[in-house]
């Protein structure tokens, strides 16, 4: 198959790229990295991702990795394919880059640190750091103050549509809405409207369903 | 003036803007922002950058922050004038935007808060902490491994051109080789050969000319 997904089920990065293939309605080769054989850090592996992370990705002879930047391929590549994910109009584009940052830089700084602590250090027998935590809410919860006041203004993050910039969040908040860091999400009315909006998509649930988690 | 630019000059993601509107051989206008008075955390400038950060950007009725979402909107919307600063094929495209979130979420993690310590915090009078410095050089040097091994395949970050995953680079590479850590990057040939050529721009030293003015 020409498309291929290197990852792991409980990489949210390796979710956020099968989510835009799953909106595109793309089939895809999806190829389990065990990471805890390492298998992500040595050969063939390296190869595609020199910085031994997942995902990795492959379309035919084009190689790619970091998740945003696969999605990023797979939104203009597939752009007439299922749902679009962004916007012709460079200034409707534009307007969508600047929350895609917001996402990357901001959103993900406090989401994934959470996510990590409360959720995967369990699974991996380590503790969690209560201390860090605490720290990371409070970022987080600056973060959604301005997210309720764009929301409140804004359908969607980029604008009127769904598009790439709300897909990219989909798998840390589904991690954190299973966790204490729900109650942020709660008490801002127009992003918990969102939050319910961007998990209920059929996609998500295909997504969930192929990776049985 | 239809474009402007609201920032400090010495704040790299504004030289980052700066030097993309130059290589476009864009007219604009700079807005100073004076970060002493914290000027970026009232209103109205928060009415632009809801994050209270420099830069953010004017064109005509679009309003923009983020530098690399802004610089993404330079080079897309003028396309067609001065250094092409990407690519039209998405196959092409894609590896650029590859180069450009590593650069954003792997160099600058460390490079940002070097520049930081070693550069910023001398000039604003406050005392470089030594033992954060010695982790992030520590950090910053697997990164250049990987530029490394991918600069003795390609000229550039990108591919055979600069484009602007090398663009977003300067600012910070340009701040850290008046340092201890120019050693990182001359113990690496291409990544110092790389260096060298992305420096020598003219449009760079245009930059560096109307920051001193």
């Amino acid at each position: 198959m020409a498309i291929k997904v290197h990852g792991n089920p409980f990489s949210p990065p390796s979710q956020r790229v099968l989510l835009a293939l799953a909106e595109k309605d793309l089939d895809y080769e999806y190829v389990f990295v065990d990471m805890s054989a390492g298998q992500h850090k040595k050969e063939p592996f390296i190869s595609i991702n020199p910085f031994g992370q997942v995902p990795a990705f492959e379309d035919g002879d084009l190689k790619l990795f970091e998740s945003r930047a696969i999605t990023r391929y797979i939104a203009y590549a597939y752009a007439d394919k299922g749902t679009p994910l962004f916007d012709q109009d460079p200034k409707k584009v534009a307007i969508t880059s600047v929350w895609l940052e917001v996402e990357a830089l901001k959103f993900d700084a406090a989401g994934s640190k959470l996510s990590f602590e409360i959720l995967i250090k369990p699974l991996l027998g380590m503790t969690t750091d209560e201390g860090a935590v605490e720290q990371q809410q409070g970022q987080l919860a600056s973060v959604l103050d301005v997210y309720e006041a764009r929301l409140s203004e804004s359908k969607y993050l980029g604008g009127d549509s769904f598009t790439l910039v709300d897909l990219h969040h989909v798998p840390i908040v589904n991690n954190l809405m299973k966790t204490k860091v729900k109650a942020l999400f709660d008490a801002r009315p127009h992003v918990s409207a969102w939050v319910s909006e961007i998990l209920a998509r059929p996609a998500w649930a295909k997504v969930l369903d192929v990776l049985k988690i | 003036m239809a474009i402007k630019v609201h920032g400090n000059p010495f704040s790299p993601p504004v030289q980052r803007v700066f030097l993309t509107l130059v290589e476009k051989d864009l007219d604009y206008e700079f807005v100073f922002v004076d970060l002493s008075i914290r000027q970026h955390k009232k209103e109205p400038y928060l009415l632009m950058n809801p994050f209270g950060q420099v830069p953010s950007f004017e064109d005509g009725d679009l309003t923009l922050f983020e530098s690399r979402a802004i610089t993404r909107y330079i080079a897309y919307a003028y396309a067609d004038k001065g250094t092409p600063l990407i690519d039209q094929d998405p196959k092409k495209f894609a590896i650029i935007s590859v180069w450009l979130e590593v650069e954003s979420l792997k160099f600058d993690a460390a490079g940002q808060k070097l520049s930081f310590e070693l550069v910023i915090k001398p000039l604003l009078g406050l005392t470089t902490d030594e033992s954060a410095v010695e982790p992030l050089q520590g950090q910053l040097a697997l990164v250049l491994d990987v530029y490394e091994a991918r600069l003795s395949e390609s000229k550039y970050l990108g591919g055979d051109s600069f484009t602007l995953a090398d663009l977003h680079h300067v600012p910070i590479v340009n701040n850290l080789m008046k340092t201890k850590v120019k050693a990182l990057f001359d113990a690496r040939p291409h990544v110092s050969a790389w260096a060298s050529d992305i420096l020598a721009r003219p449009t760079w030293a245009k930059v560096l000319a109307s920051i001193k003015r």
